[in-house]
């Protein structure tokens, strides 16, 4: 495979805009003391430094998984250019052993046996019913009986082993680096960092990221010659979808927010400026859109979608820009359904800060209202833009599995924790039950929204002024 | 109160005509009907004569706003838009792809939404409010930081987890209860419906419990409850006679525009366990992508969601004397 062609899909170029947009925001905030002072508590929290820890990892995966490509197709003329129609991810190419080692059907995790039995020849004639060998799982086992146990022991403990031994240089690094930023000695470094008394919670953070190396590297050191979580019904390695499902769980839940807020935003601080017949026209656009059942609007706005793009199918290369499109629509129509909260929120707090002294002073010194609009009151409504954003992102990553279990989420072809829960639903009912592609697609889950859930805390917590629970001591229960 | 509620269902009207013409955009203008019949038949390979009779069969032959060939109101009337949409009004939804008056349908589909719906509603609501004053009362304690800690856990877990889930232990494995057999006698219907509301309600728990407990200890950090201290009373007169008052206003504003929703049912709930309610027809309609069926659906969800906005007016006259009709 020579050479290969860039593919940006729309969500793609979305993602770096958003990358570029955080990017830009932490170099603004880093500069000015004001900002940097909220942030700062976030950094201090030590839920929500844990819960950013484990983001970071998923951000990661979707972030390799957003560069996107196709390779070039080894051509017998070697004139034309030619390019497969699958288009592959950065992320695939690091998965590739999981990606192609695909079985026929059902295995559970780290089987050499496949699921059900299969009549085979024997090599005398007849035939047997037997569970047949796994075309990768465990093949490269010789008698499987006497050495698989040992064979997964010893990769699970090198594994582990290499999992421990990174999460330890990266700890010495780190403590080594501390030291020497703030000129102290190592031994007393690294005694702060056991005791937890530094003001980031580097303890927290490292206690979380030990698991993630040695689960992480168990994970590596198995994949190779087993399927760690199984395979699902058409073979494809489970471990491989779930980790493919991240992106579209992070785009849901990110493009959403970044497609709503400069609406919400206008909207909100028009209303709550101008009053008048501004505010009756806007108030009566959201409480129309509220009036309709999300579920409902957004079925029906991907139906037509649906129907739309089924239409004009050749303006589409790949069977994966027609399942961006759609998913890039679904973000579209989720945010149409989710601004009103953050827009009627945007018009009470203006209503408040208008008739504020500052305002006022602003308007006496002849102030235009673009000026008033952009430096004086969107600075001051940002923290609620803020607290608003990082709540939607869990409610939105749990929307998805539900919109697609009706059927009205992300394109069937599309990997996302929805189309893992759709699908095995109805493996549980079967005998022997199939649980491993539900029981990862839960973990992932779990692990992505907790781990937002305790982050969105710690920022709503820190940029919250009603917030007044802090400093309270613990005691014990009365 | 009459003269002011009456006032309230008039804003409403505009609000109706404004969901009933973004539903007939959504349906009618960024999609032909042909397309929905071409649709409707398979993609490929229709002939313009069955797409003309699939549309005449359905009523979408006629044009979108005005109709030429028609006289006098008939102009108006014999119209896509007064068919399909404006006789909505009056609650004749016509009939649906295959046949079936959707009026009818709703009405007796609601009933069995209404079963799981309202137990799982004030049950939930009860034991929520309950558990959140608990926290209140034992606040930054180990119990109400493990109690926060488990409201974050349970709130992080997808609803389809819960259902399949409790199902999959209560019913398949323990053999508690049966998983479906929705009205197959009064008793077991019953014995059945305890399933998806425990399911309900156990997975409602976490953010609710949680919203609650804030606002609580909102109210916990006021002036009137220092007052209420100072003056003597004990701990639990203060939570259960100021605070618990207070903290019901912001409670009713989440919570009162949700009951007459309650007729909508839930559609996971219904659907994983075949309840023949509204929130199945309603998966079903998005499935066999009936659009007659959603288009109902969304209007009587819109006049639900209204009716939900006006009740949440009048229940904070009777719970807060500051406010008053005006």
């Amino acid at each position: 495979m020579s050479g290969f062609k860039i593919v940006i899909l729309p969500t793609d170029a979305l993602v770096y805009l958003l990358a570029a947009v955080v990017a830009a925001t932490f170099w603004y905030v880093r500069r000015r003391e004001h900002l940097r002072t909220p942030w700062r508590r976030v950094v201090q929290s030590a839920s929500g430094m844990v819960g950013l820890t484990v983001l970071l990892a998923f951000i990661a995966i979707g972030l390799l998984d957003s560069l996107h490509f196709r390779p070039r197709l080894p051509a017998p003329d070697s004139d034309r250019l030619l390019y497969a129609v699958d288009v592959l991810s950065v992320l695939d190419v690091v998965l590739q052993p999981l990606r192609g080692h695909s079985e026929k059907t059902y295995s559970a995790p780290l089987a050499t046996h496949g699921y059900a039995k299969e009549t085979v020849l024997l090599p005398g004639g007849g035939e047997q019913r037997v569970f047949p060998r796994l075309i990768y799982g465990g093949a490269q086992l010789m008698d499987v009986a006497r050495d698989y146990r040992a064979d997964i022991a010893r990769r699970s403990v090198v594994g582990m082993a290499a999992g421990l031994a990174v999460w330890l240089v990266v700890i010495g690094g780190f403590v080594a680096g501390m030291a020497r930023r703030n000129g102290g000695l190592s031994g007393a470094m690294w005694r702060k960092l056991r005791r937890g008394e530094t003001t980031v919670p580097w303890r927290a953070i490292g206690l979380t990221a030990l698991p993630m190396c040695v689960l992480g590297g168990m994970a590596v050191a198995l994949a190779g010659n087993y399927h760690v979580l199984g395979t699902d019904k058409v073979g494809q390695d489970v471990l491989y979808e779930a980790l493919k499902s991240v992106r579209t769980a992070l785009v849901i839940g990110t493009l959403t927010t970044l497609l709503m807020v400069p609406f919400a935003i206008v909207f909100g601080i028009a209303a709550g400026y101008f009053g008048g017949w501004i505010d009756d026209a806007i108030q009566y656009l959201y409480t129309t859109l509220n009036s309709i059942p999300a579920v409902l609007l957004i079925a029906a706005s991907i139906l037509m979608m649906q129907v739309f793009i089924d239409r004009h199918v050749e303006w589409f290369q790949t069977e994966a820009e027609r399942a961006d499109v759609r998913l890039l629509v679904l973000c579209a129509i989720l945010g149409i359904t989710n601004w009103t909260g953050l827009c009627r929120l945007l018009r009470g707090e203006t209503l408040k800060l208008r008739e504020l002294e500052y305002i006022q002073a602003a308007h006496a010194f002849g102030m235009r209202n673009a000026r008033i609009l952009t430096r004086h009151i969107l600075p001051n409504v940002m923290h609620i833009v803020l607290i608003t954003v990082v709540l939607a992102f869990s409610d939105l990553v749990l929307a998805e599995a539900v919109l697609s279990y009706i059927g009205v989420g992300v394109d069937p072809s599309m990997n996302s924790f929805g189309t893992m829960i759709n699908g095995a639903r109805l493996e549980m009912a079967r005998e022997p039950m199939v649980w491993w592609s539900l029981a990862s697609a839960f973990f992932f889950m779990v692990a992505l929204v907790l781990a937002a859930n305790l982050f969105a805390d710690a920022v709503r917590d820190a940029f919250d002024p009603r917030v007044r629970t802090r400093g309270m001591t613990m005691r014990k229960p009365a | 109160m009459i003269a002011y509620i009456a006032r309230r269902l008039l804003y409403a009207v505009p609000i109706l005509v404004g969901v009933n013409v973004i539903t007939f955009a959504l349906f009618f203008m960024v999609n032909t009907p042909d397309d929905m019949a071409r649709m409707q038949l398979g993609i490929k390979r229709v002939s313009p004569a069955a797409i003309e009779n699939w549309k005449h069969e359905h009523g979408y032959d006629k044009p979108l706003f005005y109709n030429r060939a028609a006289t006098g109101l008939g102009r108006f009337s014999n119209t896509v838009f007064y068919q399909k949409s404006l006789r909505m009004f009056v609650f004749d939804f016509g009939a649906s792809d295959d046949g079936r008056d959707i009026g009818h349908e709703i009405r007796k589909r609601m009933w069995p939404s209404f079963a799981i719906a309202l137990p799982t509603f004030f049950v939930g609501l009860l034991i929520y409010v309950t558990c959140a004053l608990g926290f209140a009362l034992f606040r930054a304690t180990y119990l109400d930081f493990w109690g926060v800690v488990l409201c974050v856990v349970a709130m992080s877990i997808s609803a389809m987890f819960y259902i399949i889930g409790g199902q999959y232990l209560i019913g398949k494995l323990w053999h508690w209860v049966p998983i479906s057999g929705y009205a197959e006698t009064a008793a077991g219907t019953l014995r059945f419906l305890l399933l998806p509301v425990v399911i309900g309600i156990v997975g409602g728990f976490g953010a609710s419990a949680r919203l609650y407990r804030t606002f609580f200890l909102e109210e916990i950090g006021k002036d009137y409850v220092r007052t209420a201290r100072a003056k003597g009373l004990g701990e639990g007169a203060v939570l259960f006679r100021h605070v618990l008052r207070n903290a019901l206003i912001p409670i009713l504003t989440t919570v009162v525009v949700a009951i007459p929703s309650l007729f909508l049912g839930s559609l996971l709930t219904e659907s994983f366990f075949g309840i023949p309610g509204l929130g199945s027809y309603t998966i079903d309609a998005i499935n066999m992508q009936d659009f007659s069926i959603v288009r109902a659906m969304v209007f009587i969800g819109s006049l639900l969601y209204i009716a939900g906005l006006v009740l949440t007016d009048v229940s904070y006259t009777l719970v807060d004397p500051r406010v008053r009709f005006s």
